[in-house]
């Protein structure tokens, strides 16, 4: 294999999943002690290199499984090498240049783009880099468009509407209504997730017909109709994040009537997938098959958390509280992270001829799965305890609330040292067999 | 038929894009829903600092941002505490929270900046109204 940009962009998101989830765990340290290291590591920073470094894992290991689908296993030829070459160095400066700005304190952003604004400038470049050869690639080639390929085209042109959009609060006039502001911010960031939602689970479909030897599941009406459900949701479907801030009422109807819809879709397209699937070919690609099944199960957990907190009567208790975060937990650790890492495997298995087979792995999969299954409790139940402290109790102090806590966050603490340290060796093994094919 | 089919795809895709192009003007365009709160210069100011330290990473406004420390949206009104409290807090370097340098002018800069987002709603709304099909009526600051 000539052209290894693909593989060196899998390479690198599995460095920042690691790193990331490092930054994690020191951040949550935070809670069990306060004072301990927080002069050199504060919480102000630690949380922003947590987040952006995982965002990066996501999209890092989205592009590059996308990059191998469409040139080595689809092979097609893609359009410009040049063009490939210079995304991936663009993004590989960029991340060292937001690395700096996290480090030395100069950041001047958001949430969840902490960094100096001045850097989603060659982001954005990269991502359009990304879309024209993309589309330039599919456009010559292919007729009759299975889904993943709409899904793949659709993340990438959202990702760069919503990310400059996250920006809108850089011209003064716009920043000056407090409340059009955090409505748009945060209209942007749930769009941006929709994006690489798009991006992931355009793979996970792929990853499903390539394992199945039918692309029949990825061109049928029933899967084109839920995709455009999954579209319509990510352009409408944000405002359950901003329910409770004072804004036109239409906006959160809106948003109520359809931020229902996205997760039938995935669950609905693996479950049949898993019904029609042989005895031979779950056996052939065990650990890609393994993660898919997981991230089923997880679609299912977060479906049923997703459609509580989108009722407005429940989210005004949820909202603000460890249940958010254990649905944004779920969510990029339940099922993105296990597509991407099924993405990864079935990767290998092209690349080697030869499967990783889920007996090597068997642990770590279910450390994976159970510690995050903890973890994913455990902030259900701090959640609902801080919900309760905001509506129901009288002259309890958030200090006071936050101490009653405390066990709950040590318990947050281990098993969040039990969740890193399988995907450690997850992320290694597959580093490892990534690392070997770049020779 | 197969170039039906995409054809077709197409035309949703061009519905759907012009739905999300209309919505986004009137989001854009639109005036918040009942207070028209434009932030002072100095709060500007304020929100610049509050954006720079990164405080979004542990506090939250409207229940948005992370989850070490408390809600800040109405503690400029909160009778317990309000400017006295935010000032003597900001520099104090207590548990988690890092020990900041803010100057006087600072200060006042963050002082300006919670007192115009507590003047734009509630949080938690505690009088907000549960209807039976689920709907949330809020309470706002200053109803017309």
């Amino acid at each position: 294999m000539k052209n290894k940009t693909a593989i060196i962009f899998l390479i690198a998101s599995l460095l920042v999943l690691l790193l990331g989830v490092f930054f994690g765990l020191f951040a949550s340290l935070q809670y069990v002690l306060p004072d301990f290291l927080k002069e050199s590591i504060p919480f102000n920073k630690m949380r922003p290199l947590h987040t952006t470094t995982v965002i990066s894992w996501i999209i890092l290991a989205a592009t590059g499984s996308i990059y191998f689908f469409i040139s080595k296993v689809e092979n097609l030829s893609l359009f410009s090498f040049k063009l490939q070459k210079t995304h991936l160095v663009i993004f590989i400066l960029t991340g060292i240049g937001i690395y700096g700005s996290l480090f030395f304190g100069k950041m001047e952003g958001r949430e969840y783009l902490a960094y100096t604004p001045m850097l989603t400038i060659p982001i954005l470049i990269g991502w359009l880099l990304f879309g024209i050869n993309y589309f330039t690639t599919i456009r010559k080639s292919v007729i009759n468009w299975p889904v993943y390929y709409w899904m793949w085209g659709t993340g990438i042109v959202f990702m760069m509407y919503h990310l400059s959009e996250a920006y809108l609060w850089l011209i003064p006039s716009f920043r000056a209504h407090f409340i059009k502001d955090t409505i748009v911010q945060w209209k942007s960031y749930g769009s941006f997730v929709g994006s690489w939602n798009m991006l992931v689970y355009g793979i996970a479909i792929y990853v499903m017909s390539k394992i199945k030897k039918d692309e029949s599941s990825a061109r049928g009406k029933k899967v084109f109709f839920f995709y455009f459900l999954g579209l319509t949701n990510l352009m409408l479907g944000w405002a359950h994040h901003t329910y409770i801030i004072p804004t036109q009422p239409w906006i959160r109807y809106l948003a109520y009537g359809v931020s229902m819809a996205e997760w039938v879709l995935l669950i609905h397209i693996i479950y049949n997938w898993k019904k029609s699937l042989t005895k031979k070919e779950k056996k052939d690609n065990s650990m890609a098959y393994r993660f898919l099944m997981a991230a089923d199960f997880w679609v299912f957990l977060n479906l049923i958390v997703a459609l509580l907190i989108s009722i407005p009567a429940i989210n005004l208790f949820t909202h603000g509280t460890h249940i958010t975060v254990a649905h944004s937990m779920g969510t990029t650790i339940g099922i993105n992270t296990s597509i991407l890492f099924a993405s990864i495997f079935f990767i290998i298995s092209k690349l080697q001829g030869k499967k990783i087979t889920f007996d090597k792995l068997k642990k770590s999969y279910y450390l994976f799965n159970g510690s995050l299954l903890l973890f994913f409790g455990i902030l259900l139940f701090a959640g609902t305890k801080k919900g309760n402290w905001m509506y129901f109790t009288k002259d309890t102090s958030f200090s006071m609330m936050q101490e009653s806590l405390y066990f709950t966050y040590i318990a947050f603490f281990v098993f969040g040292i039990v969740l890193v340290t399988a995907i450690s060796i997850i992320a290694f093994t597959l580093l490892k067999s990534l690392l070997r094919a770049l020779k | 038929m197969q170039h039906n089919k995409t054809k077709n795809n197409i035309i949703i895709i061009t519905v759907l894009i012009s739905i999300f192009c209309i919505y986004n003007f009137l989001i854009y365009s639109s005036e918040e829903r009942e207070v028209s709160i434009k932030l002072s210069p100095n709060a500007l100011k304020g929100q610049t600092l509050w954006q720079n330290n990164n405080c979004w990473s542990c506090h939250q406004v409207y229940g948005l941002g992370g989850y070490l420390g408390p809600d800040l949206t109405n503690i400029f009104s909160n009778p317990n505490k309000g400017e006295k409290y935010i000032k003597a807090f900001l520099n104090s370097g207590i548990k988690s929270m890092p020990k900041f340098n803010f100057t006087e002018a600072e200060k006042d800069n963050l002082v300006a900046f919670f007192q115009q987002i507590d003047s734009t709603g509630y949080y938690p709304n505690m009088e907000a109204v549960i209807k039976p099909n689920g709907w949330v009526e809020l309470k706002y600051k200053d109803e017309k």
